[in-house]
């Protein structure tokens, strides 16, 4: 029996998460990489993908897009697996990092906060998020689809108002306020006994805050991604697809959808809040403006550009969206370069490079600049705009699906199937 | 985003007078752009995310037609108001076009695909639109040179500005001219296609032409709406700011309030979510320090949330029929 690729005799190889050796190995390989790179060890760092994420720049860059995959994931639960349109995810995370910085924030003259550690605020922002979620259901689990995305774009709406009312809790809109550190304390104590957001020393190393918050978020992930993977294959994972795939089928064959659209959108909020809080804690001072539609449309732009419904697809798109304004940098950065090398093509990428001059071209390298040479960032949110349109018309399973067809042309090469 | 009138009206009736005029006109905006959206939810069964960046287009291109071009002035000269009028016409014309491009390049190869699909797309060219046209063209405030400015007239004591007479007008027209449409070959093709594009294909009607029409006539009619939202006592003396894009956004409690695919819900809709706005902003403005700053942007959603827990379909909408 072995060796025969899709070959199961029981349900539960079938639903196996890592059914074969290949997967089991490459988990491991994987995790192993995972757990190695940012430290500079002599035989790793010359791998040069892993060498390129090491670097601490980047490493923060991989710890933004480990949090943001946390809230990915949740969409995942409520779009990917529910078939739930969500437009609000947004305003989940900004509950999270309110409850957070309620629970673990100083107090001051117009700030409120209690001061508790972290392993008070960070499962609470998910249960507050999770609460808030139960509690909107009942219109929510009432509307399909479209209605259903209008409906919780208000929520987006709703919220931030409520932070303009209460600017006590997550400061003033366009500022907001200090959040509690990713330390971790027994109770109200000085000195937190692990520390991930200072440089340090752990055990035999010296590590950089980057490198410690790295491994937090790193348990973190993997932990809420299993979680995740794992609900897809239990009884209430399958409900929701039934749901997703033919409510009404769903419903007759007895499926209870009130309460299985309910549950999705409270485990969904709980892993928004939770991602929302560390990301809070994680910038340090974020502006309550900051969970808006915009940031609700990244979400759903990480989903549709991994492929909608497949964890691994939540970590592509992650990667891509969190990723992308650096590479857009860089790139400009290498066609400034290439311009000013008077190099055989200098004149080419002179062509798209502006100064500030106006000298004809399409992107500004100045970093203040605004304005029709077009600043990188722009670029980049208007390259994430284009690449869901691209995305949908083209390859609606998005980078996973490309993955599959890769992986499916090299498993019967060199025949064609 | 709403600046309301410094004047204020000396007595109780005359407060009344000028609240209603503020919320019909309101009203009529809400239900201008609602009828965009449910022109092109009638035709491809989707709700266009973009149509805030339509509207935001659509005062650009104004700006550029009326002030730097000055377009049907430079050969016509005659009073200034048929001109701008003229300009907008222009503007309308240049957002229905580009929606026909995008529709073409964007929408089109999607028939029959599921409509989550399309609006996701819609949501990818909200992004690029406003993008483009905020980063790229709005680095300064555009004037539109609307020419009756902040003028208001008297009714009793009441102040009532003219922006709200040409709101209401406007929409008065675009109501009257949907009526219409949908009496006519296209209207009803348009009909069937919402109803099943399957069927409509089979019977013979140009699925890909009826979306061409709903998205040029939604584009023109956003930018239409995002004109009119940038007048006087809306917008900050009649310029074109991003703010516009978001007015669009709060349009859309209006739409999902009277039905998705009903243009007599749009304008009941609107109406009411107008109305439900302005008197709040009004009559609850001594319960501000309880309701915090500006909630009155918030009562749109707020009405939103409880029609729909009463009727999940709108007032006039369908009931989507679900077959196993």
């Amino acid at each position: 029996m072995r060796g025969r690729p899709n070959l199961y005799t029981s349900y539960e190889a079938e639903s196996q998460l890592f059914p074969t050796m290949t997967h089991k190995v490459a988990l491991a390989l994987g995790l192993m990489v995972l757990v190695l790179m940012p430290f500079d060890l002599p035989v790793i760092d010359q791998l040069p993908l892993v060498r390129f994420l090491g670097d601490s720049i980047w490493l923060r860059l991989v710890n933004k897009m480990l949090i943001f995959t946390i809230g990915a994931l949740g969409l995942h639960l409520l779009s990917g697996l529910a078939g739930q349109l969500s437009l609000g995810h947004a305003f989940f995370g900004g509950v999270g990092a309110s409850t957070a910085v309620l629970m673990g924030g100083k107090a001051s003259a117009n700030l409120w906060g209690w001061g508790l550690p972290m392993w008070v605020w960070l499962p609470a922002a998910g249960v507050v998020a999770a609460l808030i979620g139960i509690a909107i259901a009942p219109t929510a689990v009432r509307v399909r689809g479209l209605y259903l995305g209008i409906v919780t774009l208000g929520l987006v709406f709703i919220g931030l108002h409520l932070s303009r009312m209460f600017p006590e809790i997550a400061g003033p809109g366009d500022l907001g306020r200090k959040w509690p550190r990713m330390e971790l304390r027994l109770w109200k104590e000085e000195e937190p006994f692990l520390d991930f957001s200072r440089d340090g020393h752990w055990l035999w190393f010296d590590a950089t805050k980057h490198q410690k918050t790295y491994f937090f978020l790193l348990v973190i992930v993997v932990l809420m991604a299993w979680w995740v993977a794992n609900l897809g294959r239990t009884r209430t994972g399958r409900a929701l697809a039934a749901i997703r795939d033919r409510d009404i089928a769903a419903e007759i064959m007895g499926v209870h959808e009130y309460r299985y659209k309910t549950t999705a959108f409270a485990l969904s909020s709980f892993y928004a809040g939770v991602s929302g809080a560390l990301f809070a804690s994680f910038v340090g001072q974020v502006p309550p403006e900051q969970w808006s539609l915009r940031a609700s449309v990244t979400f759903l732009a990480a989903l549709l550009i991994g492929g909608m419904g497949r964890v691994s697809g939540v970590f592509m798109g992650s990667f891509f969206v969190i990723m992308s304004t650096r590479f857009v940098e860089e790139v400009v950065d290498w066609a400034k370069h290439q311009a000013e090398a008077e190099g055989l093509f200098s004149g080419f990428f002179d062509f798209f490079i502006s100064r500030g001059t106006g000298d004809g071209g399409l992107i500004s390298v100045a970093e203040t600049a605004m304005g029709y040479p077009l600043p990188a960032s722009a670029l980049d949110e208007i390259i994430y705009g284009v690449l869901i349109i691209v995305f949908l018309l083209f390859e609606p399973l998005g980078l996973s699906g490309i993955w599959i067809k890769v992986r499916n042309y090299w498993k019967g090469w060199p025949f064609s199937y | 985003m709403t600046v309301l009138p410094v004047v204020l009206a000396a007595n109780a009736v005359d407060t009344f007078v000028q609240t209603f005029f503020r919320g019909a006109a309101l009203g009529s905006l809400y239900a201008l752009l609602a009828l965009s959206f449910v022109l092109v939810f009638k035709a491809t069964q989707t709700v266009n995310f973009a149509q805030g960046a339509m509207a935001l287009a659509g005062t650009w291109f104004l700006s550029m037609v009326f002030i730097d071009w000055e377009i049907p002035g430079r050969w016509l000269g005659g009073p200034t108001w048929l001109n701008w009028m003229l300009a907008v016409v222009v503007a309308a014309l240049m957002t229905g076009v580009l929606g026909l491009v995008v529709e073409r390049l964007t929408i089109r190869p999607l028939i029959g695909q599921p409509v989550f699909t399309m609006a996701m797309v819609t949501l990818g060219l909200e992004v690029v639109i406003q993008v483009v046209s905020v980063d790229a063209v709005f680095l300064t405030p555009r004037v539109l040179g609307v020419p009756w400015g902040a003028d208001t007239f008297r009714i009793g004591g009441a102040y009532v500005a003219w922006s709200y007479v040409a709101a209401m007008c406007m929409a008065a027209l675009a109501f009257i001219w949907a009526w219409r449409f949908f009496k006519t070959r296209a209207g009803v093709a348009m009909r069937a296609t919402a109803f099943d594009q399957e069927a409509a294909l089979a019977q013979g009607i140009n699925v890909g032409r009826v979306f061409a029409i709903a998205w040029c006539a939604g584009a023109a009619l956003a930018a239409l709406s995002g004109i009119f939202a940038s007048m006087a006592p809306w917008g900050p003396a009649g310029v074109a700011s991003r703010e516009g894009a978001f007015f669009v956004f709060r349009a859309l409690p209006a739409v999902v309030l009277g039905g998705l695919d009903s243009a007599v819900g749009a304008l009941v809709g609107g109406l009411i979510i107008g109305f439900a706005e302005v008197f709040a902003g009004q009559y609850l403005a001594e319960h501000a320090n309880v309701l915090g700053y500006g909630y009155q942007q918030v009562v749109p959603y707020v009405v939103m949330l409880i029609g729909l827990l009463i009727r999940p379909y709108g007032i006039f909408g369908t009931k989507e029929v679900r077959r196993v």
